[in-house]
């Protein structure tokens, strides 16, 4: 397989651009909110998954994040087991909810499916809230432990930190992208566009749904895990419903059901974010115009737009087609 | 006997849709189901397909008891279908579609998916391979990188039947192969389903071209408001008394009229 087709070429500069990034930007506030958009780019390509390429429309996944970011928390502070196991575990235990969730959940198909997630997620937010003992209700959990140093390599600074969780969402896009470039994606996408066909060709749905769910919420818990680590308090507003819809507005800003997109609208919506902090309540008002102008104008969303530019692009510059290239990645 | 229905029933609220029917059908034969309008052909592909759970009765095929299988079982066992609404992944390529077909019949999972090992890249050839054997023997070759919303209607047709085709099926539900194209494209399905049966498919179709099924079946049975009413040979169908009036009306209720 060569590295450098013209496919991949766009994918690579990306990367090394990220990895040269922290060298270039010496803002502190900023690398905060590179890192805080990379983690809500793991959670949301878990959304991705259930959502963009299986239609789901799961609205339970901030309570998922939070089953990981509190798992991970509380196997630190109670347990004390360091950040490594806790993440491990708070990705399989938040797997392990989702799919238990997944198998009543995925019975139902449509609103009802999206109004029951939303109920799971509203019951997690609740618990989490009120179970003072175990989550320390409102008050939060203070004081998880960041990663122990892996070998020589410690993640005290801001640029170890920052390379940590770009490690884990290059691994999550990584993931991501083989699975939906393949048969088991084809499945998924035949999922959503006509269940009913799919079963006729002799698929059994509810197992790919649950495999879908599944893979969704462990994002949702590596995501949650990787904010504990990194933030080190935790609060239940994390996973309130209200995330959940940030996650949607992000994936549907980015693209939904694209490989890109996640990340794009996870970065471009915190950093939007970000600079609206002085407006605070207002910043809807924002939000709510930019996301109806993108759904009119880019109903795939800002990569989607992109993609059918580039596609327009192209064929307005026939010489440059260069089919063998671009046809030789089983896509 | 590959298939058979025993005393098979599907009631809607108090609606008998299919009625106490009695079916079978040989291996590498094709047969037809006809009826008029409302007569319950469709619930009776849908029972057979697994979409409906019948109310009564049971399903044979290969002698094995499928009654209560979930729809992707009886289509793994070998039982394909269409739908009347040409019902197909519209947003992909022709072969896209056709690749989803033959999944059925592949086992990679999530790690093979991660790993790109050997199995991985043996089922996408598999699968590859299929769709482009089911769209050659379907007359779709030259279509096979067109979305398949951009296709005339009989080519749509013939899409469908070759995703049907990819499951590797033994028996082929055709509902409605012909409905809303000409007579000359209808020559054309016809020829197609003749050519499934050369190869050794089973084929029972639902279909309101009475020229194409009298053509086309070996065997017709005849529902009307869900019960069968009738069932052998083109021409005993076509000189049923029972059926020609189900179609047409009686003389009772002409003088009623």
């Amino acid at each position: 397989m060569a590295l450098f087709t013209r496919k991949n070429c766009p994918a690579l500069a990306l990367v090394i651009l990220s990895l040269i990034l922290p060298l270039v930007i010496t803002n502190k506030y900023f690398m905060h909110v590179i890192i805080m958009g990379y983690i809500w780019a793991i959670a949301v390509y878990g959304l991705n998954i259930i959502l963009g390429y299986t239609g789901q429309t799961a609205l339970g996944h901030a309570g998922f994040m939070g089953i990981g970011a509190y798992t991970a928390g509380l196997l630190n502070l109670k347990l004390g087991l360091s950040f490594w196991p806790a993440m491990v575990l708070a990705c399989l235990f938040t797997a392990f909810l989702g799919w238990l969730a997944g198998i009543v959940s995925l019975r139902t198909r449509g609103h009802y499916f999206s109004i029951f997630t939303l109920c799971v997620g509203v019951i997690i937010h609740v618990v989490i809230t009120r179970w003072d003992d175990l989550t320390g209700g409102m008050n939060g959990l203070i004081g998880i432990s960041g990663p122990p140093p892996a070998g020589p390599v410690s993640f005290d600074s801001l640029q170890a930190q920052y390379y940590l969780v770009l490690f884990f969402l290059l691994a999550t896009i990584f993931v991501a992208g083989r699975v939906v470039n393949s048969l088991v994606g084809r499945t998924l996408t035949a999922i959503k566009t006509s269940e009913e066909l799919t079963e006729v060709l002799g698929i059994n749905t509810m197992k790919n749904k649950i495999f879908a769910f599944v893979l969704a919420t462990f994002f949702a818990g590596l995501a949650g895990a990787l904010y504990a680590g990194y933030i080190k308090f935790l609060g239940p507003q994390m996973c309130s419903v209200s995330m959940t819809f940030d996650m949607l507005l992000y994936l549907f800003v980015g693209g939904n059901g694209t490989i890109a997109g996640p990340l794009i609208g996870s970065l471009v919506l915190s950093t939007i974010t970000e600079s609206l902090q002085v407006v605070q309540e207002y910043r809807t008002v924002i939000f709510g115009p930019i996301l109806i102008v993108l759904i009119i104008f880019f109903p795939r969303g800002l990569y989607g737009g992109y993609e059918i530019l580039r596609d327009r692009i192209r064929r307005r510059l026939p010489a440059r087609e260069a089919p063998e290239g671009a046809k030789e990645e089983v896509c | 006997m590959l298939l058979s229905t025993v005393n098979l029933s599907k009631s809607f609220g108090g609606l008998m849709a299919v009625n106490s029917v009695d079916f079978s059908i040989k291996k590498g034969q094709i047969v037809a189901i006809i009826g008029p309008n409302g007569s319950g052909k469709t619930t009776f592909f849908n029972v057979v397909s697994g979409i409906h759970r019948p109310s009564a009765g049971k399903i044979f095929f290969n002698g094995e008891d499928i009654t209560g299988a979930p729809v992707y079982e009886r289509t793994l066992k070998g039982i394909a279908r269409t739908f009347q609404t040409t019902t197909l992944f519209s947003n992909a390529t022709v072969l896209d579609n056709v690749i989803v077909g033959h999944r059925l019949r592949t086992k990679t999972g999530f790690w093979d998916v991660l790993t790109r090992n050997r199995r991985f890249k043996e089922d996408e050839r598999k699968c590859r391979e299929k769709a482009l054997e089911v769209l050659e023997f379907a007359g779709l070759s030259n279509l096979a990188d067109r979305p398949v919303e951009n296709i005339p209607q009989e080519a749509r047709k013939r899409v469908a039947i070759a995703m049907a085709l990819a499951t590797d099926p033994q028996l082929v539900l055709l509902d409605e192969p012909a409905a809303g194209i000409n007579f000359d494209e209808t020559a054309g399905i016809t020829e197609l389903v003749r050519k499934m049966q050369k190869r050794g498919l089973t084929v029972c179709l639902i279909e309101h071209k009475m020229q194409m099924v009298m053509n086309l079946a070996e065997h017709i049975m005849v529902l009307n408001q869900g019960m069968k009413i009738a069932e052998g040979t083109p021409e005993e169908v076509a000189n049923n008394k029972v059926v020609i009036e189900a179609y047409l009306g009686s003389d009772d209720d002409a003088e009623d009229d």
